[in-house]
Parts: structure tokens; C-alpha cells; sequence
């Protein structure tokens, strides 16, 4: 199938003419250090970094997913460290349509983790959501501490997509993210996340901003691991 | 949490949270607690509705009213000014990417056992049904007055000194009458008594302004609401803090803040104890370090219509002016609804608030209550104002106040940056939030 994931270039401006375009929120869970940031920034970047800074330092980053008849946008969020001590906000959970819960195949406690992420999900999040289970690191397969199998007929029984994944080869990266994409119901026209018409305070506010700031108005200039790093 | 912390924070309010998000933001290194397991305090939005009924024992809720989940009920009412404080600090941020807001529908105002709508420019001036004809024309001519007035540009003043002028003064300049002069120092200067009248007219001018830049932003209404309730706010900003890197710990109770030589060293939790230089916190964090200023008393109702007279709209703010009523200080009605995802289908939540003056508070806002047509289910709570009993510099523990009974956030935000600026002896530097790596690539 002539399907790809290939890079926005921002504001969804470089899509193609035939199809329509779909957003989509996708969140990230899991326990912390089993490379979920990594798996983002492969995807959307297309570079890995053995020493990742422990938050991605981006409010989203986006992705653009091409398929045959329509045009996937994900809008990503990452848990920005509040995962740690159990403390993320139900706002991250709220409108999400999509989600992958990422565990470390070199880290039995982490696949617990992860099956207790997808518990959360199923109590909390919007019930259509499409939910995928990622075991990452694959490359480490000689440290290997779940089974390919073991984890399989879990994602099975619970009804998850389940690959596992290496954001440092690349290994089915982009392949996860376009099997989510192809699962999502394609009935929203992009942009109608919400019923009825809400406001847009950052549009109102565009001429406000370009009087009284001199770096406003160059989103996407500079790439996102310049961010704040913890320190 | 045995590290050690530029500031810890205690309490997920929205005021900690804004502090929180500024002070990372600022490069500091934040420990953000919280002895609920849930964000926002006070400025909570609570979910699902049996939640709500659980902390008032108040009984079950009723089957036609829907999923509990598709509730989230706000414990103090408040709407944000378009053109205001909150929605500038939100902007600037960035952190109206995690939001979406709906302007609210309608702004009315009580005279005389009626209500009606509050007129914000000169066109529904002349329109409007508080006014006689002659007082309409009077009023049209201040309000244009007010749009041409720039503080900074002595020509525009005509003969009214911003800083000498009384408003009263104001008011007898264009001839308006008691009942004008009410609803627009109190629907649209949003002054909550009446203390203003008898001092220099320039910051109510100034209010009046926002107002009708406010209104000017959206259209309805100058407020707005954030889908799935106020407490997406301090979600927000907390999610700017930790996207900074900020650390957050929810369910953790802080025994004590610790002190050496009058200073702040750190806050305990149990047997462990995180240092820090600085500390930041909601006045029930530091109850030895405030005092009562006050109470307010709100009552959250649920109903199943819209507020009778409104146009059936589906967000309303109705201001009563406290001279109506024979009061001190006004009463305030806000209404929301399943539009902005806080309530089950066909269902409004109306909250009236007031600041209290008598022994008998729920008696003071009958008035208000009278105004919402058939009441399904009333939770009335009566809190107690706390202010901090010093500015912190040699503690250097700093203490919030209390959400106060006005209808917006402009004194959260007041409260906000004198305490950023108390604490790091600097102004806040909008500049230091990088648009270009908060954002979408």
C-alpha cells in the first residue's frame, strides 16, 4: 500500500490536494526512562540521542501521517515528567483519541506499569480511544525481560495494537503511528475536537503579541530540542 | 523528595499554579505539592458529580441528571475578562494551547426587581431599557467620553483630572442618575462596593475601558469560560511548569514548614524533608501566617432551564448592584452549561455569590436565588477570606490570598505578580518563554 509517514512543515500547510485531513490527539504514558519522549522525537525528527534530556521541553509537537484516501495530523503530547510521582493532570487524558503506552522490554516493572496505564485509560479517557502498547527498546533484545508472546495475548485480550519498537534503529516507529492512524474513525473534518464554537484567544491576541514581543510570529524556526532542558 | 529546591509550592490553586509555571519559566528549580490527590484547591473543578454531592452530604444524584462524568462543577465562580490580566498571562505563556474557551452569552444587570442587559456601547445605549430617554442620551455621551479618554493625553481629559476628579464628580459632569451610576460602576467598572464613588476617577475609567475592550474582543459578552470548567486553569499552568521542569507530587500532605533563624529551610512531609530557599503557598499551607479578612458565601445550583429572562442563553453573568438591594456589596450570579462540557445534557449550573455582611448569610442572597426560576439541587457553602499578615521578605515564605467574591480574575492576577515580584524581586519577563520551543513545530 503506497502509504508513508512522512514530516509536516508546519500548520498543515504541505498537504496533499486529494483527501481530507484529520487531527488528532495522541498522548504518551508509561513508566519514566522507557524512551517515550525517544519514540516522538524519532518519529517526528527522525533523529535519536542515546542520552535523551529527561523532558522533551515542547507544549506538542505534530506530525502529519499520509494515507491513502485522508491526511492524519497528530498532535503529540508528552507527559513533561508528571507521570513520576503519579501526578498527571486529567487534562492531558481530556479529548484524546489516541494513545501509546510505552514499556521498556528490558524492564519486567515497567510492562506492569504499562498495563496499569492502560487500566487508567480505560477508567478515565474518552471510550473510543484507540490505545497501542509499545515495547520499546527492542534493539536491547539480549537483555530481554518480557516476552514477545507474553505481551502479545495481553494487548489481545485487552484489544490493543502491540508491536515492539526501537526508537534508536527506528524499528517500527513509523509503522505504530501509521497503524493508529489507520484504526482512528475518520468521521471528524479536522479542527472539530469540540461541539460548538469556542473562541480563539491566541488568533484575537496575534496583533497584541506583534506589538509588544520581538521573537513572536516564527513558530517552527527553531527545532524543538533547543528547549528548556531540566536542570 | 529529599532534594534540594529554589521554591517549593504548595497547593495546586490556580494562583500556585501561575507562580509555579512563572518561577520555572524564570529558570528556577520548583518542587510543586499537593496534599489532595487532585489539581486545582480551591479553584477546583470537581468530577465527577457525585463527587459534589459526596463533599456537601448532600445525598444521590437524580437519573435525569446524566453521567456524573460529564460534570465538572466549579467550587467558586468566576469568568475571565477577554481584553484582562489572566487571559494576557494565559497568551503569553502559551498555555491557551492546552485550552479552549466559549465567550459567554450574556451580561445583565438587576435594577429594580428586573434585569436587564448591560449596555456597553452607544448603540445599545440607546437600546436599552434601563434608561428614560433623555438619561439614555446623557449615558451615550459619558461612554463616548470614556472611549475617547487616554489618561496620557491631557486634550481628551475635558476638564476631568484622572487623578483629581472624583467619579462622583464624573457623574454629575454628564448629569447621570443614581440608577446609571450603578450599573456602571458596578456592571461595568465591576467596582463590588461602592468605596469607589468618592476617589479619583482614573482607574475606574480605566476599568470601564477594559470592559468595553473586553466586549469588544468577542462580541457577546466581554467574559470568557474555559471548556470542562475553571479547573483546566491551574491544569494548565501546571503543565507549563513541569514542561519547564517542574517536579509535581499530588496526595502529599506537608506537615510543616521548616524554618532556621526565622528563615525558610524546607517543607516536611512525613520523615522527609525537601529544602529549599523559598516557599509558596495557599493561606491553608501557612495558617499561622495569615488572617481572616472576611467570608463569602456561594451557592452552587443545578437547574434544568436556562436562567428566566436571559434569552435563554446557555452562559450568563447577572450583576446586583449592592445600592438595589440596600447592601454593601453586590451580589453575582454566573451560569454555565452543558455548552462548555461542566454539566449532563439540558442542565445549568448557577452559582450566586456574595461577599457576607450579616449573621444570616443565605438570607442575603435570596434576592439572587429568586432570579433562577425552579431550583433542583442547592449546595451553599460559607468560606472565610484569609489574607498573608506579612509581605514574606524575611521569611521568605509566600502567602496567597483567598479567592475573593469578585465575578473575575483581575485580583487573582493583581495577588499573582505582586508575589512573583515580592519573591524574586523582579517583574515577570514575558520575554523568557520561548514561543518557538513551547510550541507546535
Amino acid at each position: 500500500m503506497a502509504t508513508a509517514a512522512r514530516t509536516s512543515t508546519g500548520g498543515g500547510g504541505a498537504v496533499p490536494s486529494a483527501g481530507k485531513i484529520f487531527q488528532f490527539k495522541l498522548v504518551l504514558l508509561g513508566e519514566a526512562a522507557v524512551g517515550k519522549s525517544s519514540l516522538v522525537l524519532r518519529f517526528v525528527k527522525g533523529h535519536f540521542h542515546d542520552y535523551q534530556e529527561s523532558t522533551i521541553g515542547a507544549a506538542f509537537l505534530t506530525q502529519t501521517v499520509c494515507l491513502d484516501e485522508t491526511t492524519v495530523k497528530f498532535e503529540i503530547w508528552d507527559t513533561a515528567g508528571q507521570e513520576r510521582y503519579h501526578s498527571l493532570a486529567p487534562m492531558y487524558y481530556r479529548g484524546a483519541q489516541a494513545a501509546i503506552i510505552v514499556y521498556d522490554i528490558t524492564n519486567h516493572e515497567s510492562f506492569n506499569k504499562a498495563k496499569a496505564w492502560v487500566r487508567e485509560l480505560q477508567r478515565q479517557a474518552n471510550p473510543n480511544i484507540v490505545i497501542s502498547l509499545a515495547g520499546n527498546k527492542a534493539d536491547l533484545a539480549n537483555k530481554r525481560m518480557v516476552e514477545y508472546e507474553e505481551a502479545q495475548s495481553y494487548a489481545e485480550e485487552q484489544g490493543l495494537l502491540f508491536m515492539e519498537t526501537s526508537a534508536k534503529t527506528a524499528m517500527n516507529v513509523n509503522d505504530i503511528f501509521l497503524a493508529i492512524a489507520k484504526k482512528l474513525p475518520k468521521t471528524d473534518p479536522a479542527g472539530s475536537r469540540n461541539p460548538g464554537q469556542t473562541v480563539n484567544v491566541n488568533t484575537a491576541a496575534q496583533n497584541v503579541e506583534a506589538k509588544s514581543s520581538c521573537c513572536g510570529g516564527s513558530t517552527g524556526a527553531t527545532p524543538a530540542n533547543a528547549a528548556p532542558t531540566r536542570t | 523528595m529529599d532534594e534540594e529546591y529554589d521554591a517549593i509550592v504548595c497547593g495546586t490553586g490556580l494562583t500556585e499554579c501561575i507562580i509555579s509555571g512563572m518561577l520555572s519559566v524564570s529558570g528556577k528549580r520548583v518542587l510543586h505539592v499537593d496534599r489532595n490527590k487532585y489539581y486545582g484547591g480551591d479553584s477546583a473543578s470537581i468530577t465527577p458529580l457525585e463527587d459534589l454531592y459526596a463533599k456537601f452530604n448532600a445525598g444521590s444524584i437524580l437519573p435525569e441528571m446524566g453521567r456524573g462524568r460529564d460534570w465538572n462543577v466549579d467550587l467558586i465562580p468566576k469568568f475571565l475578562m477577554a481584553n484582562g490580566e489572566l487571559v494576557r498571562l494565559l497568551i503569553h505563556t502559551g498555555v491557551t494551547r492546552y485550552l479552549e474557551f466559549k465567550s459567554v452569552e450574556g451580561s445583565f444587570v438587576y435594577k429594580q426587581g428586573k434585569i436587564h442587559k448591560v449596555p456597553a456601547d452607544e448603540k445599545e445605549a440607546l437600546a436599552s431599557g434601563l434608561m428614560g430617554l433623555f438619561e439614555k442620551r446623557r449615558f451615550r455621551n459619558f461612554l463616548i467620553f470614556v472611549m475617547e479618554f487616554d489618561e496620557n493625553d491631557p486634550k481628551t481629559w475635558k476638564d476631568v483630572d484622572p487623578k483629581r476628579t472624583t467619579m462622583n464628580e464624573v457623574y454629575q459632569k454628564y448629569g447621570l442618575d443614581q440608577n446609571t451610576a450603578d450599573f456602571t460602576g458596578h456592571a461595568l467598572a465591576l467596582h463590588t462596593t461602592d468605596e469607589y464613588i468618592t476617589q479619583p476617577c482614573g482607574p475606574t475609567l480605566a476599568r470601564i475601558k477594559m470592559y468595553q475592550e473586553s466586549l469588544a474582543r468577542y462580541g457577546k459578552s466581554p467574559y470568557l469560560y474555559p471548556l470542562y470548567g475553571l479547573g483546566e486553569l491551574p491544569q494548565g499552568f501546571a503543565r507549563l511548569s513541569a514542561i519547564y521542569g517542574g517536579t509535581y507530587m499530588l496526595d502529599k500532605p506537608v506537615e510543616e514548614i521548616v524554618f532556621e533563624n526565622g528563615k525558610v529551610v524546607g517543607v516536611r512531609s512525613g520523615s522527609e524533608v525537601a529544602r529549599c530557599k523559598q516557599v509558596y503557598c495557599d493561606p491553608s499551607y501557612a495558617p499561622d501566617r495569615v488572617r481572616k479578612i472576611g467570608q463569602v458565601i456561594r451557592c452552587i445550583c443545578l437547574i434544568d432551564h436556562p436562567i428566566p429572562n436571559t434569552n435563554n442563553a446557555l452562559s450568563t453573568q447577572i450583576i446586583i448592584p449592592q445600592n438595589q438591594v440596600g447592601r454593601k456589596n453586590d451580589i453575582y450570579i454566573s451560569c454555565v452549561s452543558t455548552t462548555h462540557q461542566v454539566a449532563a445534557k439540558g442542565w445549568f449550573i448557577a452559582m450566586v455569590s456574595t461577599t457576607v455582611e450579616t449573621g444570616n448569610p443565605e438570607a442575603e442572597i435570596k434576592v439572587g436565588l429568586e432570579l433562577l426560576g425552579p431550583i433542583r439541587q442547592k449546595f451553599v457553602s460559607v468560606s472565610d477570606l484569609f489574607a498573608p499578615t506579612d509581605l514574606g521578605l524575611e521569611s521568605q515564605v509566600f502567602v496567597s490570598k483567598s479567592y475573593d467574591a469578585t465575578s473575575h480574575f483581575e485580583s487573582t492576577c493583581d495577588d499573582v505578580l505582586d508575589i512573583f515580584k515580592r519573591g524574586t524581586g523582579e517583574q515577570f519577563d514575558f520575554s523568557k518563554v520561548n514561543h518557538t520551543t513551547l510550541g507546535e513545530e
